[in-house]
């Protein structure tokens, strides 16, 4: 099995520990892992920001780097519902029917991290050690895209030593929306505060999540809070053992 | 749309604005997180809700498939059972059929049902114009109306007030001591039903919207809460509905399905309390005359693009407005449009084009939390998509020349230029390692100027580590 990772753009440049911690949890299950270099960024904050006719390049780019693989894998949900859900419309917005048929199959061999460990490799327990107070936010796009729905929960529970606290309103977006945190950063901000009170409501060490995105943007506020509460990659958790607690490679 | 209120000011601003109301918030959030609640329970309880989701999605997509048959039908069956039909390509011909009907009759007076519609032409003030007084029945309406304030949710339009603020306004404008009046609900309704019952029972000229018309026998239906749109639709000797062509329904079957899924999505109700139906004139009872208004209003535009026609399967039920936490925050008047929320944010910019319109569709995160409970399945972030992309055309035809000045379009095309190849991509990951260096404190960065100081104003920012992922993984091949 040829197993692709892709890394997406602010992972890569931002939170390299989540791409790390993704690689030692599918090499511990025994995955030889490729990183094609040519791979950059989905696009999906051009398609968001309404400006899908200039990310058509990036579904090009990404076809490249990655159709020969028979699975990709990426630790964020956002990035991998961007792929799935709109990377075949992208593809039709181009009117290019070479770049259809390529999207069409190489779309469903696109996994966010927690599914693939889940449905493509049935396993649960990858054998993690994480002895601390956690919570976990189901972000938006993981659920109401992927509908990835407790995979991430299933694999959560099954690490030893951690305790799962519930996240109150879990299912509340929480304001991040891409460059909607910047365009209208005062209603952002005032969504961010409910799910920053929320975290801290549940008195949890860690607020975990299968996105960095989110969780660049609830970790921004509980940093400038001060709130001493930290945000984690669940690929970060899952790649923590006994023998290696995690810590950035 | 013309008429009524139209927007004048951004999104971004006006919810700037309504986020300093604390009253406002905490108003708005009591209120929505009651009917969140109440709506899960309503619609959990039935063990075929997905499907009536599926079966309301097809019906709407059936008839939009065949609006033209199913209006002429419409028409027909209205005719043959005593009504008449007037067709309004926009809101200027739908006023001014109705001033003309309503001025005919000599009335100085006309009382309304609760109307999206009506809101959306401006008609009141389109019938102030020719001297006719047109009083809103529906308490909340009454109570914005009284208040000289646009609606801020499409069911309940005074969602952003509560009772001592209605029992201020009622004092007022109803000319009322303060000790006969508290702010105890059924005294609020109480006094709301004497100042309405006078006008009901001297009103002749009724005037309503329709959430719904069957083709097959031309039957007209309001769905209300109060009873009193019953009274508009039955007692004036004269009716006129107006409703957007997108209304219609093929036969009464589809009403099996949309009488079930309407209350459960928009009061949370299993059933309505007040559901009529009227079909043209009866000798005796009711009107003796019955004017349908069919308006279009740029419907037939939205009905032209196969990604955003099914906008127009929309039931008005505002489950979006209740479930969006952007909505929850900002309430409605932000939007500046008779349709808030998620709805009002793919409905409105197709209906009108301003810059301060296209600002609507970039009100959202993205969150899908409207698309789940939609009762018509509208995929509300999908026709977002296709509007942000939309608004990015509009704003470069708009500007002409200087569209190409333009600091948004300028980075976006950067952007896309520099991730269009990794060696590009790579060396900008270089360039944000060295340029964040001022910024920088303990792998944080605190403070960004301009366009990126939104972000910075309450979140802090990580820095660009001293490895990003891919040095990471290259030095690791190295060794290896």
């Amino acid at each position: 099995m040829r197993v692709a990772l892709f890394i997406p753009c602010y992972v890569d440049t931002l939170f390299p520990q989540a791409g790390q911690a993704t690689v030692r949890v599918l090499e511990r299950l025994g995955h030889e892992l490729r990183f094609p270099e040519g791979q950059t960024c989905c696009g999906q904050m051009h398609v968001n920001t309404g400006y899908q006719r200039e990310a058509i390049p990036l579904v090009r780019n990404f076809v490249r780097a990655f159709g020969a693989f028979d699975h990709v894998v990426a630790p964020s949900a956002s990035c991998v519902g961007e792929v799935r859900e709109i990377y075949p419309r992208l593809a039709r917005l181009a009117h290019d029917p070479g770049l259809v048929e390529d999207v069409d199959a190489l779309v469903p061999r696109v996994h966010e991290l927690t599914s693939f460990l889940v449905d493509q490799l049935g396993v649960e327990d990858v054998g993690a050690y994480f002895p601390h107070r956690v919570t976990f936010h189901p972000t938006c796009h993981s659920q109401r895209v992927l509908h990835i729905g407790d995979r991430p929960q299933r694999l959560l529970r099954r690490v030893r030593g951690i305790e799962l606290v519930p996240l109150p309103d879990a299912q509340e977006c929480c304001g991040f929306g891409g460059t909607f945190s910047v365009k209208n950063a005062d209603t952002s901000s005032a969504m961010l505060a409910s799910k920053v009170a929320r975290v801290l409501d549940t008195g949890a060490e860690v607020c975990a999540a299968a996105d960095n995105s989110c969780l660049m943007h609830i970790g921004g506020a509980l940093h400038r809070q001060r709130t001493g509460v930290r945000t984690l990659h669940v690929a970060e958790i899952l790649a923590s053992t006994e023998a290696r607690p995690w810590g950035p490679a | 749309m013309s008429g009524g209120t139209p927007r004048s000011r951004p999104f971004g601003e006006a919810a700037r604005e309504a986020l300093q109301d604390v009253q406002l918030r905490r108003n708005l959030g009591k209120a929505t997180t009651a009917i969140r609640e109440k709506r899960v329970r309503v619609t959990e309880e039935l063990p075929d809700w997905q499907e009536l989701r599926e079966a309301g999605r097809a019906i709407k997509a059936h008839t939009l498939a065949h609006l033209d048959h199913y209006l002429m039908r419409l028409e027909q069956n209205v005719v043959a059972r005593g009504g008449q039909v007037h067709w309004a390509r926009d809101a200027a011909e739908a006023n001014a059929i109705v001033q003309e009907l309503v001025t005919a009759t000599g009335a100085r007076e006309a009382i309304k049902v609760k109307s999206l519609t009506t809101d959306e032409i401006g008609l009141n003030d389109a019938l102030a114009s020719v001297g006719v007084h047109a009083i809103e029945t529906d308490l909340a309406e009454l109570i914005v109306q009284l208040a000289h304030e646009p609606s801020s949710h499409i069911l309940v339009p005074a969602i952003h007030k509560n009772r001592a603020e209605i029992r201020a306004l009622f004092l007022r404008s109803m000319g009322l001591r303060s000790d006969e009046l508290s702010d105890a609900p059924a005294d609020l309704a109480a006094a709301a039903r004497r100042f309405l019952r006078a006008k009901f029972l001297t009103a002749t000229v009724g005037i309503s919207g329709a959430n719904f018309a069957v083709a097959e026998t031309g039957a007209v239906c309001v769905v209300e809460s109060e009873g009193n749109g019953r009274m508009c639709t039955t007692l004036p000797e004269t009716l006129i509905t107006v409703m957007g062509i997108e209304k219609v329904v093929p036969g009464w079957r589809a009403m099996e399905v949309f009488l079930q899924s309407l209350p459960r999505s928009s009061t949370a109700e299993r059933m309505n309390p007040y559901t009529s139906f009227w079909t043209g004139v009866r000798y005796g009872d009711g009107p003796r005359a019955f004017h349908l208004v069919l308006l279009d209003n740029g419907r037939s535009d939205v009905l032209a693009s196969d990604d955003r026609r099914q906008t127009l399967q929309c039931i008005r039920c505002s489950a979006c407005l209740n479930i969006c936490p952007v909505y929850a925050r900002v309430g409605g008047h932000a939007y500046g449009s008779h349709y808030p929320g998620p709805i009002g944010s793919i409905l409105s910019p197709q209906l009108v084009d301003t810059p301060e319109v296209d600002t609507l569709p970039f009100a959202s995160t993205l969150c899908g939390a409207c698309y789940e409970v939609c009762p018509v399945k509208i995929d509300i972030p999908s026709v977002l998509l296709d509007l942000r992309l939309r608004a990015v055309e509009r704003r470069r035809a708009r500007r002409g020349r200087l569209a190409a000045l333009d600091t948004e379009d300028g980075a976006m095309r950067l952007a896309a230029g520099i991730f269009a190849e990794a060696h590009r991509y790579r060396w900008m990951q270089r360039w944000a390692r060295l340029v964040q260096r001022p910024f920088v404190k303990d792998g944080y960065v605190e403070r960004l100027p301009g366009y990126l100081g939104g972000w910075t104003r309450t979140r802090d920012l990580p820095a660009v580590p001293g490895k990003t992922f891919r040095e990471w993984w290259r030095d690791r091949e190295v060794d290896a």
